[in-house]
């Protein structure tokens, strides 16, 4: 089967969000980046596929230069080719769920496969649609959350995720858009044989389509409201919990 | 193009609860707007349920067909696009459930448009709605503007609108028969399960100490037992702890594990996503330990300590002991 997976390289986790002085967008010099981790499990997951039921896995991402390094990350793991969409300015921040669908449906035309897969949102912008709108703009059938998948003549049966523990089983006809849900199952680890077969693996560079504007402007960029009134307690770790204690104790009166 | 037309989300369980939180956006986004409401139930067979929706003030269409009764998104798209083309409104709400994750945007894809989706409330700008949304994992929220004509659609996260039932007569009801042929949807979904039984019931627990992944390591997680033990609490974990076989799927708390409302939620390493939050923010006292001043977990904790949890945790334990000894 072959399977295009897309992966976004976005901020990690761990950073702080500065924003730039015209306050439009967070300051990006001083960040790293990485796979965002639901494309991390779309990608084990079509790595699985191509072991138990042969094929070829072709990783797709959009972004300026620097997404590169995300492709050759998903080479190091198994990927056998790897496809850039250079995408600069707007298009490269990746906030429209329909600039990023006209991206990678310019690799899937080229590609046609029978399967795409993507994670199911992103930790940058969230917006958790690229998967489904690309669906939609190729007139393929699609399924999000998906938890397994299970290869079946010119079709898949997935596996869903509904909320509260529940889940549904679901038949899909080839081609179809698949957005994955984490925990799938256990991510893999690039090897250092895989590291270097990387640098031998080919990435195409794609020039962006013109722009499919979805229509979401960004009007402007805010921290965070508190609603609830946080105590803050304050000192070394030792005082902190002191305080704490006293306070379920004779305040919160849940101890 | 006028008007609001509020999808709700009625399964074979019953209302999603955040049907009414999303009527509720959508009746205020109508007084702000001065726009009309309609509300939409798309069901296999909407009856009483579509009564009830109608206390709420809001004509109600019932848009029934068997197709509707297993969720397909094929199915809920069929129903919809001619009903939207048809009423022709200004904006299309839905509640941010995980159905509605799953065919609200191909459905706006079929008008050219995007969801704005996930919302957290809006505010009137020089006289338009601007839209708010979490960005970079709550750290961030954004303020979004529609640049397209009418049909825009907007779905309202867990907890963006109180779903109160306002006061008033109740409204009509029409129902119709929705146009869907079967032979076009391509879904073949199955009816839904549970996996094996819980092994541990969280949501009857007084008191919780939960992991999230500033937790580090798998071994590290015997420092949150231990903490555990000295509370008389349970271990509960955010998703990737539980994703990653650190934990079994029956100890995460949230939108796909379970919910709680425990005198005591204890989050050790947890950023406070809203699907982490939506299953623990009715606790009693929430007490948040985490590195990052900025984590939105702070946003809804009683007690906040900005600090290491490696620090913090050990002299909890020793804390806690102590004052047993005392007491
Ligand atoms: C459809 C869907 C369903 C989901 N369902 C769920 C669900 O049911 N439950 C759930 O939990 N999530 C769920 N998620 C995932 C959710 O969006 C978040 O990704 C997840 O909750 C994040 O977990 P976390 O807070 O442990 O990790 P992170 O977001 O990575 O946060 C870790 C935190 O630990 C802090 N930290 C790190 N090191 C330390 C230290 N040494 N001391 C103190 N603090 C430290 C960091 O500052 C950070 O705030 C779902 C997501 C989607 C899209």
């Amino acid at each position: 089967m072959k399977i295009v997976v897309a992966v976004k390289q976005v901020p990690a986790r761990d950073v702080q969000a500065e924003l730039v002085p015209s306050g439009d967008w967070i300051d990006e010099s001083g960040l790293s980046f990485e796979m965002n981790e639901p494309d991390a499990y779309a990608l084990e997951a079509a790595l699985r596929l191509r072991e138990s039921a042969g094929g070829e896995v072709v990783a797709v991402s959009a972004g300026p230069e620097r997404v590169q390094s995300v492709l050759r990350e998903a080479l190091a793991k198994g990927a056998d080719r790897a496809i850039h969409l250079a995408a600069d300015g707007d298009a490269a921040r990746g906030l429209d769920p329909a600039v990023n669908a006209a991206l990678l449906e310019r690799a899937v035309r080229e590609e046609q496969p029978e399967l795409v897969l993507t994670g199911l949102q992103s930790d940058d912008t969230g917006s958790g649609q690229t998967g489904v709108v690309l669906a939609a703009r190729l007139g393929w059938p699609h399924a999000t959350l998906v938890m397994a998948i299970e290869p079946g003549q010119g079709e898949v049966r997935v596996k869903r995720e509904l909320e509260g523990g529940w889940y549904q089983h679901m038949r899909l006809p080839l081609p179809a858009v698949l957005t994955i849900q984490s925990g799938i199952s256990r991510l893999r680890y690039a090897t250092l044989m895989g590291i270097k077969r990387a640098r031998t693996k080919e990435i195409r560079r794609l020039e962006a389509p013109p722009e499919a504007a979805g229509g979401l402007r960004l009007a402007g960029l805010a921290l965070p409201r508190r609603s609830r009134q946080t105590q803050f307690l304050e000192g070394p770790p030792a005082e902190q919990a002191a305080q704490l204690v006293e306070k379920l104790r004779f305040e919160a009166r849940v101890l | 193009m006028s008007g609001i037309l509020a999808i709700l989300e009625r399964g074979a369980g019953g209302w999603h609860r955040m049907s009414f939180e999303a009527l509720a956006g959508a009746l205020e986004l109508g007084r702000a707007t001065g726009e009309p409401v309609t509300v939409c139930v798309p069901a296999a067979d909407a009856g009483a349920a579509a009564a009830e929706a109608a206390a709420w003030g809001a004509a109600v269409i019932a848009l029934e067909h068997e197709a509707l009764s297993l969720y397909a998104a094929d199915a809920w798209i069929a129903a919809l696009e001619p009903l939207i083309r048809e009423l022709g409104p200004a904006w299309v709400v839905l509640p941010h459930t995980y159905q509605t994750r799953d065919f609200a945007p191909a459905l706006a894809a079929r008008f050219g448009r995007v969801l704005m989706g996930d919302c957290t409330g809006f505010a009137i700008e020089e006289g338009r709605p601007v839209f708010e949304r979490q960005l970079f994992q709550g750290k961030l929220i954004g303020r979004f503007l529609f640049e397209t004509e009418a049909p825009n659609f907007v779905s309202f996260q867990a907890g963006a609108f109180r779903a109160a039932r306002p006061a008033g007569a109740a409204a009509p009801v029409t129902v119709r028969r929705a146009e869907i042929e079967p032979a076009r949807i391509r879904q073949r979904p199955e009816p839904p399960f549970r996996e094996a039984v819980q092994a541990v019931d969280l949501a009857s627990v007084e008191r919780i100490v939960a992991v999230g992944r500033g937790i580090g390591d798998e071994g590290n997680l015997e420092l949150a037992r231990e903490l555990a033990a000295a509370l008389n609490a349970e271990l509960a974990a955010s998703r990737p702890i539980c994703d990653n076989g650190w934990l079994p799927m029956d100890r995460q708390v949230g939108s796909s594990g379970q919910t709680v409302a425990p005198k005591l939620y204890l989050a050790l390493g947890i950023s406070g996503a809203i699907q982490h939050v939506v299953g623990m923010k009715g606790s009693g006292c929430i007490v948040a330990v985490n590195r990052d001043p900025q984590a939105p977990i702070f946003e809804i904790a009683d007690y906040g300590i900005v600090g290491d949890l490696f620090e913090v945790t050990p002299a909890l334990i020793e804390e806690l002991r102590r004052s047993k000894e005392t007491a």
